[in-house]
């Protein structure tokens, strides 16, 4: 019976505007870190295995196509965490101004990427790149 | 089998009483995550390209293995009602929804459990 009224415009008929998009990553996020605890899981048993599990472990994870699932969950996490903090701003009441909320998305995306690299820069630090 | 409608037997009774407790670990884990995580991508990044010994040895020390802990089980928990949520937004079938329910709780509990398990047995000596 729903499917013969009509309904409300969802996503596909906005503009996408940046609180609206942040609003958006910010499930995304949550959700592929949801998934990608499983590695964290995967990681810290390939440790409590022994070396010669963990040496497989290590080398999926330090391959081409790990490394980019790494860099994707690196970027999650930090855009969640940031996005995190942003709503943490808005429980207390605060930010909700129209501008605010603008400036706030646009920096916590920004703030994600900054994070991002950073992190991945001391990595490469630690095995020697730079 | 009462002849009544299933609105009429739930209305006067008002909410389940446990919006707020969801609301409230939510944010606790959150709070929680954000302080530990800060500690495990620091801890993960110290031990990028570290031989097995060192990585064994770092997570078996105390106040590593500590953090560790509470990490996992704060973001097991709470990406156990962030799903839960996404679930009771975008599944309607009451009987699909029970069952996606029920597998976001087995799979956050394993997950949550096996790094539980897995810190444990390297601090006790693995």
């Amino acid at each position: 019976m729903p499917g013969k009224r009509p309904i409300s415009p969802h996503l596909q008929i906005y503009k996408p505007l940046i609180n609206m998009v942040m609003s958006i990553f910010h499930r995304i996020s949550g959700s592929a870190l949801y998934f990608g605890m499983f590695f964290l899981a995967w990681w810290l048993m390939s440790v409590a295995s022994g070396p010669e599990y963990f040496g497989f472990v290590q080398g999926v994870l330090a391959s081409i196509p790990g490394r980019l699932i790494l860099f994707v969950f690196t970027w999650a996490l930090m855009l969640h965490a940031l996005g995190g903090v942003r709503h943490f701003i808005w429980d207390t009441g605060r930010g909700f101004e129209l501008g605010t909320v603008n400036w706030m998305s646009w920096l916590s995306l920004l703030g994600s990427i900054v994070l991002t690299l950073l992190i991945w820069y001391f990595g490469y630090k630690m095995i020697g790149a730079f | 089998m009462s002849m009544r409608t299933p609105l009429s037997r739930t209305r006067g009774l008002g909410s389940a009483k446990e919006g707020a407790d969801h609301f409230w670990w939510q944010r606790v884990t959150a709070v929680a995550n954000l302080v530990l995580g800060i500690f495990a991508v620091a801890l993960l990044v110290s031990l990028v390209g570290s031989d097995y010994a060192t990585a064994k040895a770092t997570l078996a020390s105390p106040l590593v293995a500590i953090m560790l802990l509470l990490f996992v089980l704060s973001a097991s928990y709470h990406m156990k009602l962030g799903m839960q949520t996404i679930i009771e937004d975008y599944v309607h079938s009451e009987g699909r929804k029970m069952l996606f329910i029920m597998l976001n709780i087995f799979y956050s509990v394993f997950v949550g459990l096996t790094c539980v398990f897995a810190i444990l047995k390297l601090s006790f000596g693995a």
